[in-house]
This record gives C-alpha cells, sequence and structure tokens, in this order.
C-alpha cells in the first residue's frame, strides 16, 4: 500500500532542502576551485587550497588553539553544567521557577556585548592572560546550552531510582556517578557536542578577546580574509564542517543520533 | 535478621506545613502493619521519615532497639519497594537485584549464587539477562521485590507497590507478597489508599488522616468495631445516629435519638453504654419492615436499589436521612412508612467525640 504525497509537497520539501544545502555546496564547490580568486562554480579542480591552510602557520596555530579551547571550556561548562542541572532538576519544587531561566538568560545576551564586557571587565581589568579569558569567555558561552541539554534529560529521569540505589547501600555521591550519569549520559554527550561545535565556531566573543600571539582559527579566517580573496577561506570553512561532521560521525557509530531528537 | 519497628512521637513538617504530629507506632518483629489513608493523610511521609529521605521535627525512630532518627537513608539497611518500581533502566534484571549484595561488598559466586536463587523465588530466572525496559509491569515489580529482599533487610518497606497494575494483577501480586513476606519473617511496612489491599495483607492496619493515626487494630476489628466515626465512616458505616440514654434498667438501656425516636438496646451485646453515644452500622445494620409493631426507627421509604443479596432503601427519619436493608422475599414500596429495626451484631457504639 502506497499513499499519495502531494505533488506541491514533494516541490516545496525538495526546495527547502537546496535552500539549507545550497550554501554547502557552493562552499565546498570554491574550495577546490584551482583559481586564485574565490569563484563558484569552481574552474578547474585542486585541493592546492586545503594544502595552503597548512602552509599557512597563523592557520596551524590557530587551528591547535580553538581545539584546546573547545575541549577545556566544554570540560569546564560540563563540571559546572552537570551539578547544576542536576540540582534544578532534583529540586524542581524547592526552587523557585525563575531559576532555571536564569541559567538560560546568557543565551538572550548578544555575544558582542558579552565579549565585550569580558574584554574590559575581566581582561583589562585583571590583566589575565589571553589564553586563559578566551577559555574562560567560552565557557561562560557554551554554559547555558549544556545545562538547557542535561536539564532535558533529567527531565524524564524518575529520581525515585536514585531513591532506591541510596535504600540499597549507595551513598549519594556514588549513586550520582552509578546510577545517575549512566542514564542522561545520551544528555551528556548532546550536550558536549552542541558545546565543542558552538565554542570551535565562535567569532564575537572571540574577537574581542584574541590577541597578540594568540588567536582561533574564526579570527584568523577573518584576517586573512581582509588581506587575501583566494580560496583558503572556503577551504577552512569546509575544514570546520568536516570537523563538526566528524563528530556526528562518531557519536552516530557509537550511539545512533536518534538521541539528538530525544 | 528481622527486627521490630518503633516510632517514637514522631512530628514532621513541609516547610511549615505540620504534616504528622505525634505519631508513634510499634511494628512487631516479622509483623506486617499497612498505612492506610488519602492522600495527603501522612502515610508516605511516615514512610520516607523511616527510609531516610525526610527528617522529623521530632521524636524517634528505632529498628530493633537502635535509634536511626540521625543516621543517612543508605546506612539504613532498610528493603524498599516503591510505586513505579523504580528498577534502574540501564542494568540488567540480574544487576537490578545484585545492586545491594555489590554494595555489601558480596561479589563473585556468591553474589550471582543468591541473585539467582532470589529470582527463583520470584519466578524470573529466565529473564535475568533482560533489561527493565523489556519486562511487563508485575515481572518489574517482582524484579523489585527481590531486588529489596535479596539483601535481607530487617525491615521492608512497600510504597503503594501495586497501584501500577491491573486489577487482577493487584491481586495476585499482594497474595505474593505476603507469601513471601511471611516465609522471610520480615517486618513490613505497606502504604496504601486500597483498604481491600490493606485489610487482606495485612496483620494490622492503621488508619492514618491528616497526620494522625485514627485506629491502629486488626483488619477485623477495624471492618467491625471502628473506634470512632471517622473510621467507622471509613470501612463504610452509613449509618451513625447519635443518641443519649433516658433510662437503664438491669441488662437493658433506652436511649433517644433526634425527633423523639426511642430504642431499646441490651448490654450484653454492646457492653457498658455512655450517657451520651453515636449508634453506628452499615445498611445491613438496619432491618427495614412493613410491620409497625416492631420497635424501630419510623422511616419515609426513599429510592429501593436492588443489591443481589438484599434490597436497599434510602430512607427519611426523623433522626436523619439513613439507609438500611430489606429482604429479598418482601420488597417494601417506596414512597411507603416502615420500621428501621437495629440488627444487634451488625452495630457498634462510639464513644462521643473528643472535640479534634
Amino acid at each position: 500500500m502506497t499513499q499519495k504525497i502531494h505533488p506541491a509537497l514533494i516541490g516545496f520539501t525538495v526546495v527547502v532542502f537546496f535552500f539549507l544545502v545550497g550554501p554547502l555546496i557552493i562552499v565546498v564547490g570554491s574550495a577546490l576551485s584551482d583559481t586564485t580568486y574565490l569563484t563558484f562554480p569552481p574552474q578547474g579542480l585542486s585541493l592546492r587550497w586545503f594544502a595552503n591552510i597548512f602552509e599557512i602557520s597563523a592557520f596551524r596555530r590557530t587551528i591547535l588553539t580553538s581545539l584546546q579551547i573547545a575541549f577545556l571550556s566544554t570540560f569546564i561548562a560540563l563540571l559546572l553544567g552537570i551539578p547544576a542541572a542536576y540540582a534544578l532538576n532534583r529540586y524542581r519544587i524547592q526552587l523557585p521557577g525563575w531559576l532555571a531561566t536564569l541559567f538560560v538568560l546568557p543565551v538572550l545576551v548578544p555575544e558582542l556585548v558579552l565579549g565585550f564586557s569580558l574584554l574590559k571587565n575581566v581582561a583589562v581589568q585583571f590583566n589575565t592572560p589571553i589564553f586563559l579569558t578566551l577559555v574562560f569567555g567560552h565557557s561562560l558561552l557554551v554554559l547555558p546550552y549544556v545545562v538547557r541539554v542535561i536539564s532535558a534529560s533529567l527531565a524524564s529521569f524518575d529520581f525515585s531510582i536514585e531513591e532506591a540505589a541510596i535504600s540499597l547501600g549507595s551513598p549519594p555521591l556514588r549513586t550520582f556517578f552509578t546510577i545517575l550519569l549512566p542514564n542522561v549520559r545520551s544528555g551528556v554527550i548532546a550536550a558536549f557536542i552542541l558545546a565543542f561545535i558552538t565554542s570551535i565556531n565562535d567569532v564575537s566573543i572571540s574577537i574581542f578577546l584574541t590577541g597578540p600571539g594568540i588567536s582561533t582559527l574564526p579570527i584568523q579566517l577573518l584576517a586573512h580574509m581582509e588581506q587575501f580573496f583566494d580560496p583558503t577561506v572556503a577551504s577552512v570553512s569546509v575544514l570546520l564542517m568536516a570537523l563538526t561532521v566528524g563528530v556526528m560521525a562518531i557519536v552516530e557509530r557509537t550511539l545512533g543520533l536518534t538521541f539528538l531528537a530525544k | 535478621m528481622t527486627k521490630a519497628l518503633s516510632i517514637q512521637s514522631i512530628t514532621a513538617h513541609y516547610g511549615t506545613t505540620k504534616v504528622l504530629e505525634d505519631l508513634s507506632l510499634e511494628v512487631g518483629e516479622g509483623e506486617l502493619v499497612s498505612l492506610l489513608g488519602a492522600s495527603g493523610c501522612g502515610k508516605t511521609t511516615t514512610l520516607r521519615l523511616v527510609a531516610g529521605f525526610l527528617q522529623p521535627t521530632s521524636g524517634r525512630i528505632a529498628l530493633g532497639g537502635i535509634d536511626l532518627t540521625r543516621l543517612p537513608p543508605y546506612k539504613r539497611d532498610i528493603g524498599l519497594v516503591f510505586q513505579n518500581y523504580a528498577l534502574f533502566p540501564h542494568l540488567s534484571v540480574a544487576d537490578n537485584v545484585g545492586f545491594g549484595l555489590k554494595q555489601r561488598g558480596v561479589a563473585g559466586a556468591e553474589k550471582s549464587q543468591r541473585v539467582q536463587a532470589m529470582l527463583e523465588r520470584v519466578g524470573l530466572a529466565h529473564l535475568a539477562t533482560r533489561l527493565p525496559g523489556e519486562l511487563s509491569g508485575g515481572q518489574k515489580q517482582r524484579v523489585a521485590l527481590a531486588r529489596a529482599l535479596v539483601i535481607e533487610p530487617p525491615l521492608l518497606m512497600f510504597d503503594e507497590p501495586l497501584s501500577n497494575l491491573d486489577a487482577k494483577l493487584r491481586v495476585d501480586m499482594r497474595v505474593e507478597i505476603r507469601q513471601l513476606q511471611r516465609a522471610n519473617g520480615t517486618t513490613s511496612v505497606y502504604v496504601t489508599h486500597d483498604q481491600e489491599e490493606a485489610f487482606s495483607i495485612s496483620d494490622r492496619v492503621a488508619i492514618m488522616h491528616a497526620g494522625r493515626i485514627m485506629q491502629l487494630d486488626t483488619p477485623e476489628t477495624l471492618y467491625q468495631r471502628p473506634a470512632n466515626a471517622f473510621v467507622a465512616r471509613f470501612v463504610g458505616f452509613e449509618n451513625l445516629i447519635p443518641m443519649r440514654v433516658v433510662e437503664r434498667d438491669g441488662a437493658k438501656i433506652t436511649a433517644e435519638a433526634a425527633g423523639g425516636v426511642r430504642l431499646t438496646l441490651g448490654l450484653e451485646q454492646f457492653g457498658a453504654i455512655p450517657d451520651s453515644f453515636t449508634l453506628a452500622c452499615r445498611a445491613d445494620g438496619l432491618a427495614a419492615t412493613a410491620d409497625a409493631a416492631r420497635e424501630g426507627i419510623p422511616a419515609n421509604l426513599g429510592l429501593r436499589t436492588y443489591l443481589g443479596r438484599a434490597y436497599q432503601y434510602q430512607c427519611d427519619t426523623a433522626a436523619g436521612p439513613l439507609v438500611a436493608n430489606g429482604p429479598l422475599t418482601r420488597p417494601l414500596e417506596m414512597g411507603g412508612h416502615a420500621k428501621l429495626v437495629p440488627v444487634p451484631e451488625q452495630c457498634t457504639i462510639l464513644a462521643p467525640e473528643v472535640a479534634a
């Protein structure tokens, strides 16, 4: 038995699909162009602009810096965010309702404002090292996502399971690691991916906090674009996309992506 | 292994709201006591206090003579069975049951042997490797029961364990729970709002209301001789007739209800009768008869309903609305007159209420 699908719906779906994927195709196409300027469709096929990324030392350095910052800030955000999300859900009845909203509020603050105020009130005020300020800023940036995603996964967690474990002789902290964490594992991984990708792609905060000698990949990309209009820009973008897809693929292999839809 | 539970004058608050007031309860070794009442009566609070998830404002809880009041819940060694099973979703049935043993340092062959033996007792040995998500409600509750029993706790507590099961399974499971509990001789506290369940499973039942125990007794006594108006209504006494004694004559008294209705009651049936009392009974404690010569409460008959074993009449009397039963052989006309004759063995005398 087949169900008739209205042709207009098929057409509409195709249009939306190209609207979403089109830009990606253009970027990938431009990156493969053999010309010294950005163009689409590509003229000639070459991987030399990918090689070019690694020939420019600033790109090599900033890729490493971006990865370090993404890992560190995501780790810090998880370290703070998981207990916060736990407390918000475990004691939801006792806690005031606005508290959960408070944890998501930073998302509403324009990142430019956050970046500028971090520069003025932290970096300049205390003369903190650039790298540490960047890690701090990115941790702040991704923390609300971590709290939100893990809260969503804790919302369906039945806390009487925790009480069952405690009544059977497991102290609260051990219960947290052996019972609670395994049951919100998918939420923790989703939060990790979201935070990691947000940090890797961030421009607005990093642009204020990067400084002499230390920059992140997107900022280096901007700096490069100001001087050159060659397909390196596109090839770096493809690299970032590949990184994101790579992370997703690992997750898909190990867990299946369906948990993201939960 | 099993120990007696002693709850001594516990008072508990949620914030500023008092939820338990000066509650005391003794559960003997191997005894099963139910806490029965509507939601909000304090029965679950009592259980959570004993489990250690809540702290009392004042009072003391002891198990086998040892004070538990300040002990954290994971050191209390109490087996808990929850309404929603609370199985660990990421662990197999065997690992769920073995969880408590693991915490006690039991490992290897001894652990798997005890888990296996317990699973056999609840009839789930063949499902040991399944995850909880693959089990039916009844199977889940059996796993929860096995998980609580395998640690051989001195006290077992049930929090509405059968509420999520369908009616047929509920009856089967409560028999199973009672058999396991008796076989192990484990002291047990069983929280439920289901009267039939509490009465069928318990040695004694505590009927609770507004944070206090209204009566603690055997199911038989509660059902036939409630101690006060609340418990009487709770166990289904529809007729509560306030009366006062107007004449004492040896083994008999004459008492008068509102509207001048007079009844003669024998002391050998009811024991000592105070000057002011309430006559309490179910519908089958008042026999409706057309015989106007009998001594009874004159009534106008309202709606008649068929119960299978009798007819039931909604009656309007000078002492207020009452419910009475009449024989199937002679149905009485709705709207007619009748006498309602108390059946002494179905009636009980309640002492006057102290204003609460």
